[in-house]
C-alpha cells in the first residue's frame, strides 16, 4: 500500500532491498507438515519505530529527530548498519546479527489501517486484524488457527494470564504464565470439572489450562517459580524463555503470543541510552533466549515483533514522543528470508509526514500478517482475505519474506 | 446471612461480599440497606492513620530523587549491578514501602466494611480516573490520590471529581503534565521545551467523552495547551511558589501557552487556570460523557454486555442531575437489569480475593500475604498496566491461567485455614439462596475441609456477582 503523498525512494531501497505488495504465491499445504512455528510479538504501548530503525541516511533525520537522533555507525553511541541508509539500535545487537546473517526483514514504516492514537482502540485494530475499532470480536490469529485444515497442528498459547484479543475465537488458544504458588491437586481440579460441567466460561477454560500445565509440566516447567521480573524490560526474557519451552515441547503448540509492555515513552525517551534503550536491550535479550530455547524448531519459526503504532517524529516538550502513527515491524527466525526491507520507506520530509507529525504508514501490517500465514502456513489468498482479515480484500501480502 | 435472593444479590453484587457476621440489615430491605450508603461522607472515606498525605507523599518523592541523583550522578548505565542495586533499587524499594501500606490498608477496609456498595464505587472510580504506581514517580501518590481525590469526591459532581484529579500531582506527574510548556509561554520560548499532550488526550479519550466521543486531533493540542501551567509545587520541577507546600497544586503561568483556545468547537479566552478549568467543566457536562461513563457503570454492575435501555437511564440520571454522583448510583440501585437474578459477570481478581477473605470472616491478613495474592491474581492495586485502567469484562479475567491460578491462590488460603471452618455453613452463609444444589453437594462430598472451602470458592456462583 502506498500512499498518494510519498516518494518513493526506490533508488534508496535498491538493491533487492524493496520488496512491494506482489501476486500470491502458489500455496501448497505441505510447507506446513514441519511444524513451522509462529511467535507473535506485541510491543504494548507504541513503539518509536524510529529510535529502533533509524533512518540516519535520510536528509532529514537529523533535523526532524533533534535530541532524539543516533549516531552514524562507528560513532560512539552510533548505529549498527543495515543498508541503505538505516541502522539498528545499539542495544539490539543480537537483531543486528540476524540481519547479517539473513534471518531479519523489517518492514520500517507500517501501521495498521487504524489513524487515530488511542492505544486501546489500536491495538483493537492490530488484534482484530478488522479495518476498524470494534470491527471483529475475536482476534486475526485465532481465526488463521482455525482456518488450518484439521490435519495440522492448530494450537497456540499465549504467555500471560489471560487470552490476548488476538487468539480470541480459536478453540485451540489458550495461556500459560509461570506460577507463584502451589500446583492444585489433581482431585480437586476433577472435582471443579465436575463443578464446571454446564458452565461455559468456567469449564473451556480449566480444561485449556489442565492440559497446557500437562505439557509444561512434561517440559520441565514446574520449577518456574516466578523469581524473574514480572513486568518491564526485564522480564521479556522470561516470557521468551517460557514461550520457547512451550513450542518446543514434544506435542507443544504452533504458535505462541507475548506481550512486552512499557512502550510508551511519552518523557525522558533517551536516544543511544535511557529508557528506551533498555526496552530495546529488553527486547533484544529475549529474541535472542527465543532462539536458544527453541534450537532445532528454529531454522522453521518465523517472529513477529510489531506495535499499535509509531510515535511523533519531533521530541515533546518533555524529552519524549506522543501518539504517531508508522513504526517498524520486525520478522526474525530461520525461516524468514531476510537481511532486507519489506514495504515502502515514505521518508521523513516535512511534506511526507502523515498530518505533518508522524511518520507516514508505507504498508498495511495486515500485509506482513499475510505474508507469514500464506508462505509459512499456507493459507490461501481467499480466507486470509475475507475471514482471517475480514476487510483484507485490498491488502496483499508481501512477497519474499519467508522462505519457501 | 443474606436470607433472601435480593439481599444476596445486594451485597453480592453491588456490595463486596457477604461475611459470616454480615449484619441483618441487608436483608429486611436490600434497596434502602444499599441507598443509605450513598449519601454519608463516612461510608466513603478511609480514616488516614499512619497513611501519607499529600504533602508527605511529595516530600517522599523530593528525597528520593535528591537520593538517587546523589547517588547515581548520572552514570547509572555505566554501574555495575551491585551498585545499581544499593543506588536505584534500594530506594526505590523504600519508596515502595509507601504503596505497600496503601494496599494493606486499602484491603483491610475492603475486608471489613459494612458499606461494601460504596467501597465498590469507590474502586469503580477510582479505576475511572486510574493512577497508576508503574512509574517511579506517582508510586508515593497513588494511595493518597484515592483517599483525598475519589473517596472525598463521592457526594459530590463528576465535573469536581474530574477537576480535582486533574489538579492532583498523582494525575499531573502519571500523566506527564508537570512539565508541559505552552511553545509561546515565557518558560518554553527560553528552554526549548515544550509541549506535553497525553493528559489532555486521556482525559478526552478515557476519562469523559471516549474515543468515539467526536473530539479530534486539533481538539487534544488546543486542550493541552489550555492545561498547560498546571503543575505541582517542589519535588522534581524545583517550583517552589511562595507559600506553596510540596505537593500543592500551582498554576504556572509562565509555562502556560497565552492565547484564546478552540476545543469541541467552543471558544475559551485567555484566563490563565481558569481556561483549563472551564474547558474541563464542559466535558464533564458533555453529552458523550453521560453515555460513556454510563455504558461503564452499567457494565461494572450489569453485565458486559449491558441493556441499551439501562445505559440511557443511567446516561439521562447523570444528564439531568448535573453529573450529581449520588443520584447516578441511586439510580443504578433502581434498575431491574441490575437485580437480574442470574448473576452475570465474573468477578475481577481483586473482587474475588477481597470476597473470599470476606467468605471466611477473617478479621485481619498479614501484608506479605496481600501483597503476594494480588501477584498471583494479577490485579495489584494502583498498578493497572495503562492509564485505561483495569479491564471490565469476563473475556480479560477468565483465562485459562487465570482461573488456575484462582484455584491456587484459593486452595492456599483453604490449606492455612485447616480445619477451623465449615465450608458449606460459610458458602450458606455467603450465598444465601444463590448457593445451588450441585456446589452443596460437592462441598458436601470434599474429602477434607480445606478442598470443600476450594471448591466453595471457585465453584461457578462465587466466581460471578
Amino acid at each position: 500500500m502506498t500512499l498518494p503523498l510519498m516518494t518513493r525512494r526506490a533508488a534508496l531501497m535498491a538493491g533487492g532491498a524493496l520488496f512491494l505488495a506482489g501476486s500470491a504465491g502458489a500455496l501448497t499445504l505441505s510447507r506446513q507438515a514441519g511444524d513451522r512455528k509462529f511467535v507473535l510479538v506485541i510491543l504494548r504501548g507504541a513503539l518509536d519505530g524510529l529510535a529502533a530503525v533509524a533512518p540516519f541516511g535520510d536528509a532529514h533525520y537529523r533535523a526532524a529527530r533533534g535530541k532524539l537522533a543516533l549516531a552514524p555507525p562507528g560513532e560512539a553511541g552510533g548505529v549498527l548498519p543495515l543498508a541503505e541508509g538505516f541502522g539498528l539500535h545499539p542495544d539490539l545487537a543480537f537483531l543486528h546479527q540476524q540481519w547479517t546473517g539473513g534471518q531479519l526483514a523489517i518492514v520500517p514504516a507500517c501501521a495498521s489501517p487504524y489513524r487515530e492514537r488511542s492505544h486501546f482502540d489500536a491495538q483493537d485494530v492490530l488484534e482484530t486484524g478488522a479495518a476498524e475499532v470494534f470491527g471483529a470480536s475475536d482476534g486475526w490469529l485465532g481465526r488463521a488457527l482455525t482456518a488450518l485444515p484439521p490435519e495440522l497442528k492448530r494450537e497456540a498459547v499465549a504467555i500471560s494470564g489471560s487470552l490476548p484479543l488476538v487468539l480470541r475465537g480459536s478453540a485451540s488458544a489458550t495461556s500459560w504464565a509461570p506460577s507463584f504458588a502451589p500446583s492444585p491437586s489433581e482431585d480437586t481440579l476433577s472435582r471443579l470439572m465436575d463443578l464446571y460441567a454446564g458452565d461455559s466460561l468456567l469449564g473451556p477454560a480449566l480444561a485449556s489450562a489442565i492440559e497446557t500445565n500437562a505439557i509444561a509440566s512434561a517440559s520441565g516447567m514446574d520449577g518456574m517459580d516466578g523469581k524473574g521480573r514480572r513486568n518491564g524490560p526485564g522480564a521479556y526474557k522470561g516470557l521468551a524463555e517460557a514461550a520457547a519451552r512451550l513450542l518446543s515441547a514434544e506435542g507443544g503448540p504452533a504458535a505462541a503470543v507475548l506481550s512486552f509492555d512499557g512502550w510508551d515513552t511519552h518523557a525522558n525517551q533517551g536516544a543511544a541510552n535511557g529508557q528506551l534503550a533498555l526496552r530495546l536491550a529488553g527486547l533484544d535479550a529475549a529474541m535472542r533466549a527465543l532462539r536458544d530455547g527453541l534450537g532445532a524448531h528454529w531454522s522453521k519459526t518465523v517472529v513477529a515483533v510489531v506495535t499499535e503504532f509509531g510515535r511523533t517524529v519531533a521530541e515533546n516538550g518533555t524529552g519524549g514522543t506522543d501518539h504517531g502513527t508508522g513504526s517498524a515491524a520486525f520478522l526474525l527466525g530461520g525461516a524468514v528470508s531476510g537481511g532486507k526491507f519489506g514495504g515502502d520507506w515514505p521518508g521523513l520530509a516535512p511534506k511526507a509526514l502523515f498530518e505533518g507529525r508522524d511518520l507516514a504508514p508505507a504498508t498495511d501490517i495486515r500485509s506482513v500478517f499475510m505474508a507469514v500465514l500464506q508462505d509459512h502456513w499456507g493459507l490461501d489468498r481467499d480466507t486470509l482475505s475475507r475471514t482471517v482479515f475480514p476487510d483484507g480484500t485490498g491488502v496483499r501480502p508481501i512477497t519474499g519474506l519467508i522462505r519457501t | 446471612m443474606p436470607r433472601t435472593l435480593a439481599a444476596s444479590i445486594a451485597v453480592n453484587r453491588f456490595g463486596l461480599g457477604a461475611r459470616p457476621d454480615e449484619p441483618e440489615a441487608a436483608t429486611t430491605d436490600p434497596k434502602a440497606w444499599l441507598a443509605q450508603q450513598l449519601t454519608r461522607t463516612s461510608s466513603f472515606t478511609l480514616p488516614s492513620g499512619g497513611l501519607p498525605t499529600t504533602r508527605s507523599a511529595a516530600e517522599a518523592l523530593g528525597s528520593y530523587l535528591e537520593d538517587l541523583k546523589t547517588k547515581t550522578d548520572g552514570k547509572a548505565g555505566k554501574m555495575s549491578p551491585e551498585a545499581q542495586e544499593e543506588a536505584i533499587l534500594k530506594p526505590l524499594k523504600q519508596l515502595r514501602e509507601i504503596l505497600i501500606a496503601e494496599i494493606e490498608a486499602r484491603t483491610l477496609r475492603g475486608l471489613t466494611t459494612e458499606a461494601g456498595f460504596a467501597e465498590r464505587l469507590v474502586l469503580f472510580w477510582s479505576n475511572h480516573f486510574t493512577v497508576s504506581a508503574n512509574k517511579a514517580v506517582t508510586i508515593p501518590f497513588a494511595g493518597v490520590f484515592e483517599r483525598e481525590v475519589i473517596r472525598a469526591g463521592m457526594t459530590g459532581t463528576f465535573a469536581d471529581l474530574l477537576v480535582a484529579s486533574t489538579r492532583h500531582p498523582g494525575m499531573l506527574l502519571y500523566l506527564d503534565q508537570a512539565q508541559s510548556m505552552g511553545p509561546n509561554s515565557k518558560a518554553g520560548e527560553r528552554r526549548d521545551k515544550g509541549l506535553n499532550e497525553n493528559l489532555a488526550r486521556e482525559i478526552l479519550e478515557l476519562q469523559t467523552l471516549g474515543a468515539q466521543g467526536g473530539y479530534t486531533q486539533a481538539d487534544v493540542t488546543e486542550f493541552a495547551k489550555a492545561l498547560t501551567g498546571w503543575s505541582l509545587a517542589g519535588g522534581r520541577t524545583k517550583l517552589l511558589v511562595p507559600g506553596a507546600d510540596p505537593g500543592d497544586f500551582i498554576f504556572v503561568d509562565r509555562f502556560h501557552e497565552p492565547g484564546t483556545r478552540t476545543v469541541m468547537g467552543k471558544r475559551y479566552s485567555a484566563d490563565g487556570e481558569g481556561q483549563g478549568e472551564a474547558i474541563l467543566r464542559d466535558l464533564a457536562n458533555h453529552p458523550s460523557t453521560a453515555q460513556r461513563v454510563a455504558t461503564k457503570l452499567a457494565r461494572h454492575f450489569i453485565s458486559d454486555a449491558p441493556p441499551v435501555s439501562a445505559v440511557e437511564a443511567l446516561a439521562r440520571s447523570f444528564r439531568t442531575s448535573g453529573g450529581r454522583l449520588p443520584a447516578l448510583h441511586e439510580t443504578l440501585i433502581s434498575l431491574d437489569d441490575a437485580w437480574n437474578p442470574e448473576a452475570q459477570k465474573f468477578k475481577s481478581p481483586n473482587e474475588f480475593f477481597l470476597s473470599a477473605l470476606r467468605f471466611t470472616g477473617l478479621p485481619k491478613v498479614e501484608r506479605k500475604a496481600i501483597t503476594a495474592a494480588y501477584g498471583l491474581l494479577g490485579q495489584a492495586p494502583w498498578q493497572a498496566p495503562s492509564p485505561e485502567g483495569w479491564p471490565d469484562d469476563a473475556a480479560s479475567w477468565a483465562g485459562p491461567d487465570a482461573v488456575i491460578k484462582r484455584i491456587e491462590w484459593a486452595q492456599g488460603l483453604a490449606d492455612r485455614l485447616g480445619t477451623k471452618v465449615r465450608p458449606e455453613s460459610l458458602a450458606r452463609a455467603a450465598l444465601g439462596p444463590a448457593l445451588s444444589v450441585a456446589t452443596a453437594q460437592s462441598i458436601d462430598r470434599a474429602e477434607s475441609a480445606s478442598q470443600g472451602l476450594t471448591l466453595a470458592l471457585m465453584s461457578p456462583e462465587f466466581q460471578r456477582r
